[in-house]
């Protein structure tokens, strides 16, 4: 057997200990009443709970009004995030003049901002999305300048030496050596995206799985409080998987474990 | 005029930016290579034969005099110098082939005729069967020669190399002189070479430079007569090896 199935099998085995651990010790609890059992449902429950939810419809309404405003405001970071740090880790002139206004903002957390984008652009979409933005810009910007910067000078003078000039350098030399960086930005931005949408939801929204859950805490409805939680903890998990096969299929020409003879 | 490429009174300070005292890295050299000549800068490390090569490059100013190539003067790095460098420098994500095709694409020469004379040099260091390959899946030899088939691609008057074959291991590296040389009888290149190493520089040059460092300067030139290819245990080739050993030794 590959030490790759190995892996996967200890894996999966891990997973569907701990669930049926979980499972074990709610019904022990049900029997005993240790404790409410409302208050710690086990797995059957949210499966039961969550089906029930899908069936009123609200649970995909919910997933889709989430990832909306995730992949909106993850663009809208990213694409300013990634130009403005190749431009920054590329000119030297132009990083004396972000870095300083970046660093200023970067140890505000998104969610400070929060009440000042409500006042600003209301409660609905707009605000929580562009706060999205706000927060997946900085990892992202930092990853990119730092990519960037992280230029072999020898590739430099290779390219130079080959008739390259500033801008052929950027796309052919620079941008491919800040692409790890940028990956790794992307990857943390979205993370943190996360964080804040579920964060704002919570706060401030009519829709989604942050408002999900509270909007079941003042129902009671335990149950549904974990099956929201548990639903962002397997669509994060998922985003991750894709972010890393995406990382896997453009980074190709990085490992250097591969090596032939001659 | 007639020289291929003149180095002319060139003199290189640098100034440590921790205010030490400023190095005198090359001191009044001067040096005149012909067309289609070998020519190889031998000296201990610290001797500036580097430096030399990075302002021929472009890659440095020098702080006095100049350096032209057929007749104009070098103001930065270009494409009618081709630069060959220690660690291979390929550009991982490329495959061989856009490596190769590098300089012609920058130039705005059409996809096919770059893949036409990039398969002429990958054809040349044997190494066509590579062509989609990535520069992490070949041995340091293969990369080294796909360096030099990049630099030759663009066709440049002259082939810069610095120390190229220092990475490699013993036998790599007397198989890839051979290789060099060859490639170089097929192609009439002009070459600037620079190494620490006696034999390297007795199997490959028409002439060696010997330098001294401290400041960095030209100790003697020697005219290396032998017949190609060379064995570098012939008694001629024994004999030029001691009298290079002898000056580097007392300078």
């Amino acid at each position: 057997m590959s030490h790759q199935w190995r892996t996967r099998i200890v894996r999966t085995t891990s997973v569907t200990l701990f669930v049926l651990l979980w499972q074990a010790a709610s019904a022990w609890n049900v029997r005993r009443q240790y404790l409410n059992p409302i208050l710690f449902p086990s797995p059957v429950d949210m499966v039961r709970a969550a089906y029930a939810e899908a069936v009123q419809g609200i649970l995909w309404r919910d997933i889709v009004a989430s990832l909306a405003r995730i992949f909106q405001g993850f663009a809208i970071g990213a694409l300013v995030a990634v130009p403005l740090g190749c431009a920054t880790g590329y000119f030297r002139r132009l990083e004396d003049w972000v870095d300083p206004i970046v660093e200023l903002f970067r140890p505000v957390p998104p969610l400070a901002l929060l009440p000042l984008f409500i006042i600003w652009l209301g409660i609905g979409e707009v605000s929580k999305i562009l706060l999205i933005a706000f927060a997946v810009f900085f990892p992202i910007f930092l990853n990119t300048t730092e990519g960037v910067r992280s230029m072999d000078p020898l590739h430099l003078r290779a390219a130079l030496s080959l008739g390259a000039n500033r801008w052929q350098i950027f796309t052919n030399v620079a941008a491919w050596s800040a692409l790890p960086g940028i990956i790794v930005g992307l990857r943390l931005g979205f993370a943190l995206g996360f964080f804040v949408l579920v964060a704002a939801e919570l706060i401030a929204a009519d829709s989604g799985l942050g408002y999900r859950i509270q909007e079941s805490r003042n129902y009671f409805l335990v149950d549904r409080m974990f099956v929201g939680a548990a639903v962002i903890g397997v669509l994060g998990f998922g985003f991750n998987l894709v972010l890393r096969r995406l990382e896997d299929l453009l980074l190709r020409w990085r490992s250097t474990i591969v090596q032939m003879q001659v | 005029m007639g020289h291929k490429l003149e180095v002319i009174g060139v003199r290189q300070v640098f100034r440590p930016e921790d205010g030490r005292a400023p190095v005198v890295a090359l001191e009044r050299f001067d040096l005149a290579v012909d067309d289609g000549e070998f020519v190889c800068l031998l000296g201990p490390s610290g001797c500036g034969k580097s430096t030399l090569l990075n302002i021929v490059a472009g890659f440095v100013r020098p702080t006095e005099g100049r350096v032209s190539l057929d007749g104009l003067e070098v103001t930065g790095p270009g494409r009618d110098r081709g630069v060959v460098f220690q660690e291979h420098a390929l550009f991982p994500w490329f495959r061989v082939g856009q490596n190769v095709e590098f300089g012609l694409k920058m130039a705005g020469v059409p996809r096919g005729e770059r893949a036409r004379i990039a398969d002429r040099y990958l054809e040349l260091v044997g190494l066509q069967p590579f062509r989609q390959a990535f520069p992490k899946e070949l041995s340091g030899g293969m990369k080294q020669r796909v360096a030099i088939a990049r630099a030759l691609a663009n066709d440049p008057k002259i082939l810069l190399m610095d120390e190229p074959f220092g990475a490699l291991d013993a036998q790599t590296r007397r198989l890839m002189q051979d290789e060099l040389t060859k490639i170089w009888a097929a192609t009439g290149k002009t070459v600037l070479f620079v190494t620490h190493a006696i034999e390297e520089s007795l199997l490959l040059a028409d002439r060696v430079v010997v330098m001294s460092p401290r400041p960095g300067r030209i100790d003697a030139v020697l005219d290396v007569p032998l017949p190609r290819p060379r064995s570098d245990v012939a008694g001629d080739f024994v004999a030029l090896k001691a009298e290079l050993q002898e000056l580097l030794r007392h300078p």
